[in-house]
């Protein structure tokens, strides 16, 4: 039996503002418990909500990026339901009309590009937190739970798709993708550990084939991209063995215990709880009219899609670099910033060094791009001496790895030229010289000659990789394989 | 000197005059209040803090920095908010429960501080019962025992600002505050011989005022006279940016019309309600209205014509569909004002729970009372899925019906009036054992909630058994100084509103 | 409305009926909902509902606060009705997820 893996996913993204939704305690992190918790986040009797506009317009500025519609007037509603960190005993959401409908949003799946479609997003206010620790005693010595109300009321902008994803690794990118953005826009600081940034993901499979959707379910909470790969790859393993075992899947809430590499079931919340959703009479409907929206697009920075568009049209960059060099503003900067000191004409050798050597040396040293040791200033030389012939590629790569490695140490960082001096790296381009290492390679190597001349072109890859070998890296590869060449026609 | 029969405007010249301090008036009202606890009218008393209150408001007396309420007794409906005093709103789950904050309404009539820079001055005698959450209209549904009527002690005082009516009624507060969500101001007003107003919604802050039923609630003020109700609530009125529903501030004196004929240049002080068109809904006199309040009523609305007005008939055809749609909508939005109320961060926690859950359902349960239950088990229904489109959307579409034939109607007239209930206080347990019965009384006040438009009572009468009858003016939005203009030129040519309760001292 | 009904409702609302109780109420919970069913009877299509009475003559917008933090740190006189606390946390029986 061929299955299908449908995912869709509900990201929260705690929108950043000094002060809540709808009362003006701080948002800040990490205050002691219920600090931070105003009489308006208390639910204490008489207390109304107002609206932050800030939140607003953040939601406004998402909209614009991912090219949806921004309602007119959106209305908050009641979510009711019973939980001790929700203190009115309801969210305030949005339900009906959320305030933006709609839009899309580019991903990079390997080397392919898709578009993943939302359904919508939504103002709402988080909840408090409770924690759970053996010092917490009831009042008749029971086993408690401590209630932080400090997160009540944080502003939240819950980001809908389409169940349009076929596989943890498409979710996984989309959630990188849009995480890249929120933070782009600077409406979400993204910061994953901090709950800034969590995903649901709605999970089911069904036959290959098959048009209507299997039952699904909802894994929440997921607060790391390896977690999220994790959580729904189980997922699917489960309902699969569970269908092909002869059960049905339940459509449940699961939570994913990454120490057990397994979802579960919660047992707390109610499934199928009624949450009797209706219009917050304590509120009236938000409006945001055309000027409101043109001030909004009018402020915002150029956009991941723009930035592609322009550097793929003028540079000529690929479709996976530009989307590479576009996944966070850290690594447009750096481009960026390289790319103004050695010009146009590098532009491809600068996106193939950002996108290359420079991110995965900060995605292993698992850093955040803003917090690279190496700046433009250092890397510009290494392009510079490549272009000049000075050196090849192949040493610029590893001249790459030697600036990174005292960069990363804290110790001084060399110069580009420091480096060649000191290591003899400068690349071989006499064609006398070259010549005379050809000599002496061809003469070592009489089978591999006679297998060339035999039809064999891999032969020809060999014998230059010999020459490369003898010169330590040194030759010029482009004058290695125009002179070997000759000298074997 | 009797100074609980005394109009609060009187009052005022008073203090001006030097002839009382806030502190001897206050003193005088503590003393009322302790001698007069059978009313049940107060569930909150300090002499303590009123008195500290009293010395203050003296201060700003003396310094020359008064204005017209300084120093004068007010008492609060427990409904609202109050640092110091308790708040409860008559439940026991709000057992000990001390607020730290006041509401905006408090604040606004409040001795003035640093925080509060606007506070008219008025001392707080205490917080007044209540029915429990504002859920009544008798009074009989307070936890803390019913209020009794002080005209007659066996009958109810009505609900749900029972507690308030009594004590001004009773002599234990010159003057009190509300709410009115279904009539709750007007309707113990009437039958406790009181005028009250319920100013268009959005009119006064809802900070701080426990929430009932949110698009409904409204405060006001209850009193002897419409001068004292004008300016009680020109001075609790206020934009309130704490509050998304407060309107904008309109500065406007709601007094400004008292004393001016309906029409500018009319020159007949005989008659200074010429040009005054006042509608009477058909449905407003139909059957289940008791005759001696129909009698009344009809004889008060001779009154005004003599004084100049013409009289019109109306009809506000969903009158008594608005019963329905009132006990849907209300209830809908207390289910869920209403679940904050858990035992977990405030007020009343069972004793003995097996878990989370049976916490909440026995904190609930054993605090709420069985009104209070009953609307929150209706209000729950209504919203769940599968019942939202047919009772809570149904209602909230008839909900525009309504406010557009009161449209319809104030195209015809500039005035409605009516009744303000079907009958007078009746006796205690009466009409508590059938929840419906009691609803059917609210008929005539809860379309005017429903629309958010103002209304007032206005004592008109007294029945063969000497019990209070209410007349209602209902306004188009925002006319509350023409309805106190009304009622005042209807006072200054009748004296119901000035005889002293029956049982009272 | 039935007494099923009226139990689940109870539990969807945290309220705790027994058997007699819930037997109690069902009645008076049915003649309500008997008044409600007056309702029906009202063509309303076509029509918007009013949730604000505010908005029936104009169309008013949902104020909006600057951004800006506002309130300060009031632990102590904000938990000082609280049933069950410890270092600054209200607490409740624990919930295992």
């Amino acid at each position: 039996m061929q299955w299908e893996v449908v995912i869709g996913l509900e990201t929260h993204a705690q929108l950043q503002t000094q002060s809540k939704i709808f009362s003006g305690a701080s948002t800040r992190f990490g205050a002691a418990p219920n600090t931070q918790a105003c009489a308006v986040d208390l639910a204490l009797p008489g207390v109304l909500p107002v609206l932050n506009r800030q939140a607003v317009e953040h939601a406004i500025r998402f909209g614009l990026a991912v090219n949806a519609k921004i309602s007119p007037a959106s209305i908050f509603a009641r979510k009711n339901y019973f939980y001790p960190d929700l203190p009115k005993g309801y969210q305030i959401s949005q339900m009906d009309i959320p305030v933006v409908i709609g839009g899309h949003l580019e991903i990079l799946v390997g080397d392919e590009v898709k578009v993943v479609e939302l359904t919508r997003a939504h103002m709402e206010e988080d909840a408090g937190k409770s924690v759970h620790e053996e010092g917490f005693i009831g009042p008749h010595g029971e086993p408690s739970s401590g209630i932080d109300l400090n997160r009540a009321g944080t502003p939240l902008l819950e980001i809908v798709t389409e169940p349009v994803m076929r596989s943890a690794a498409e979710a996984v990118a989309y959630a990188k993708a849009l995480h890249g953005l929120v933070v782009w826009l600077g409406v979400c600081d993204g910061n994953m550990q901090e709950g800034s940034f969590r995903c649901d993901a709605n999970v089911s499979v069904r036959p290959k084939g098959q048009a209507e959707f299997g039952t699904r379910c909802e894994i929440k909470n997921l607060n790391s991209f390896r977690f999220l790969e994790e959580a729904i790859q189980y997922e699917v393993r489960r309902q699969i063995e569970l269908i092909e075992d002869g059960g049905t899947v339940v459509q449940e809430t699961r939570l994913y215990d990454p120490d057990r590499g397994e979802t579960r079931s919660m047992r707390s919340k109610e499934d199928a709880n009624d949450y009797r959703y209706f219009p917050d009479p304590d509120l009236l409907p938000v409006v945001i009219d055309d000027a409101w929206i043109t001030d909004v697009r009018s402020k915002m920075p150029a956009l991941p899609a723009q930035l592609r568009e322009q550097w793929q049209g003028e540079y000529g960059l690929s479709a996976y670099d530009a989307q590479l060099l576009t996944q966070d503003r850290d690594t447009a900067k750096v481009f960026e910033e390289l790319l103004a000191i050695v010009g146009k004409p590098l532009a491809k050798a600068a996106a193939n060094l950002i996108a290359g050597e420079f991110a995965s040396s900060v995605n292993r040293a698992g850093i955040a791009t803003a917090e690279a040791p190496l700046n433009a200033d250092h890397l510009a030389p290494l392009l510079m001496r490549v272009a000049d012939g000075t050196i090849s590629n192949k040493i610029a790569k590893d001249i790459f790895a030697i600036l990174w490695e005292e960069a990363i140490a804290g110790k001084a960082i060399s110069s580009v030229d420091q480096v060649i001096d000191a290591k003899g790296l400068k690349q071989i381009s006499d064609s006398g010289a070259i010549e005379a290492i050809i000599d002496q390679v061809l003469a070592a190597n009489q089978k591999s000659v006679e297998e060339f001349r035999s039809g064999k072109e891999k032969a020809f890859n060999a014998l230059v990789g010999q020459i490369m070998k003898a010169s330590q890296g040194k030759a010029n590869p482009g004058q290695v394989n125009e002179l070997l060449r000759k000298k074997l026609s | 000197m009797s100074w609980h029969n005394t109009p609060i405007a009187l009052m005022a010249k008073a203090l001006a005059k030097k002839e009382v301090s806030s502190a001897e008036l206050t003193q005088y009202f503590l003393e009322r209040i302790e001698a007069g606890k059978q009313w049940n009218a107060y569930l909150d008393v300090n002499a303590h803090l009123s008195l500290e209150q009293a010395n203050k408001a003296d201060q700003l007396i003396s310094s020359g920095k008064s204005g017209k309420l300084t120093g004068i007794p007010v008492a609060h409906k427990d409904v609202f908010v109050t640092r110091g005093w308790k708040t409860t709103a008559a439940s026991k789950i709000l057992t000990g429960y001390q607020s730290p904050f006041d509401a905006t309404v408090v604040a606004n009539l409040g001795i003035p501080n640093e925080n509060n820079p606007h506070g008219a001055g008025m001392v707080c005698l205490g917080k007044t019962n209540m029915d429990e959450f504002a859920m009544g209209s008798s009074n009989e549904n307070s936890a803390f025992g019913p209020v009794l009527n002080p005209w007659n002690a066996a009958h109810v005082a009505g609900g749900s600002s029972g507690g308030s009516a009594a004590a001004v009624a009773a002599g234990l507060a010159p003057i009190a505050t509300g709410t009115d969500t279904g009539g709750s101001i007007r309707q113990p007003a009437a039958f406790c011989g009181l005028t009250g107003i319920k100013p268009s919604y959005g009119r006064v802050s809802r900070y701080g005022m426990i929430a009932y039923a949110s698009s409904l609630d409204q405060a006001g003020p209850m009193g002897k006279t419409a001068e004292d109700c004008a300016l009680l609530l020109t001075a609790m009125s206020s934009h309130d940016p704490r509050d998304s529903t407060s309107l904008a501030d309109s500065g406007e004196d709601y007094g400004r019309y008292l004393n001016q004929n309906w029409k500018e240049g009319n020159a007949n002080p005989a008659k200074p309600l010429e040009g005054l068109r006042i509608g009477l809904p058909k449905e407003f006199f139909a059957e289940g209205l008791a005759s001696d309040v129909a009698k009344s009523v009809t004889e008060a609305a001779k009154l005004l014509e003599n004084l100049g007005a013409t009289l019109i008939e109306v009809s506000l055809p969903k009158t008594k569909l608005s019963i329905p749609v009132y006990y849907v909508l209300a209830p809908a939005e207390a289910s869920s004002n209403l679940s904050r109320f858990d035992g977990v961060r405030y007020g009343h926690r069972a004793d003995e729970y097996r878990d989370l859950n049976d916490m909440y359902a026995k904190s609930r349960t054993e605090g709420f009372g069985a009104e209070v239950k009953r609307r929150i088990m209706i209000g729950t229904y209504v919203l769940c899925h599968g019942y939202y489109d047919a009772y809570y959307l149904q209602a909230q579409k008839i909900r525009r019906i309504i406010a557009a034939d009161f449209q319809a109607a104030f195209n015809q007239c500039d005035v409605i009036l009516g009744p303000v209930a079907p009958d007078v206080a009746w006796r205690l347990g009466e009409k508590s054992k059938d929840p419906v019965q009691m609803y059917l009384e609210d008929i005539y006040t809860l379309s005017t909630n429903l629309a958010g438009l103002p209304a007032m009572s206005v004592p008109c009468g007294f029945n063969v058994n000497n019990l209070p009858i209410g007349m209602q003016l209902i306004g188009n939005y925002f006319a509350e100084a023409r309805l106190l203009q009304i009622a005042h030129q209807y006072q200054q040519a009748s004296d119901w509103h000035l005889r002293p309760a029956s049982e009272v001292a | 409305m039935k007494l099923d009904d009226v139990q689940r409702i109870a539990h969807l609302s945290r309220l705790e009926l027994n058997q007699a109780e819930a037997e109690a109420v069902l009645p008076q919970l049915q003649a309500i909902f008997s008044l409600v069913e007056e309702m029906q009877a009202v063509d309303t299509s076509g029509l918007e509902p009013l949730a604000h009475p505010i908005l029936f003559l104009r169309d008013l917008a949902q104020p909006m606060r600057v951004d800006r933090v506002t309130e300060s740190d009031h632990r102590a006189e904000n938990m000082q009705s609280a049933p069950a606390q410890h270092d600054g946390y209200f607490l409740v029986p624990r919930v295992i997820e």
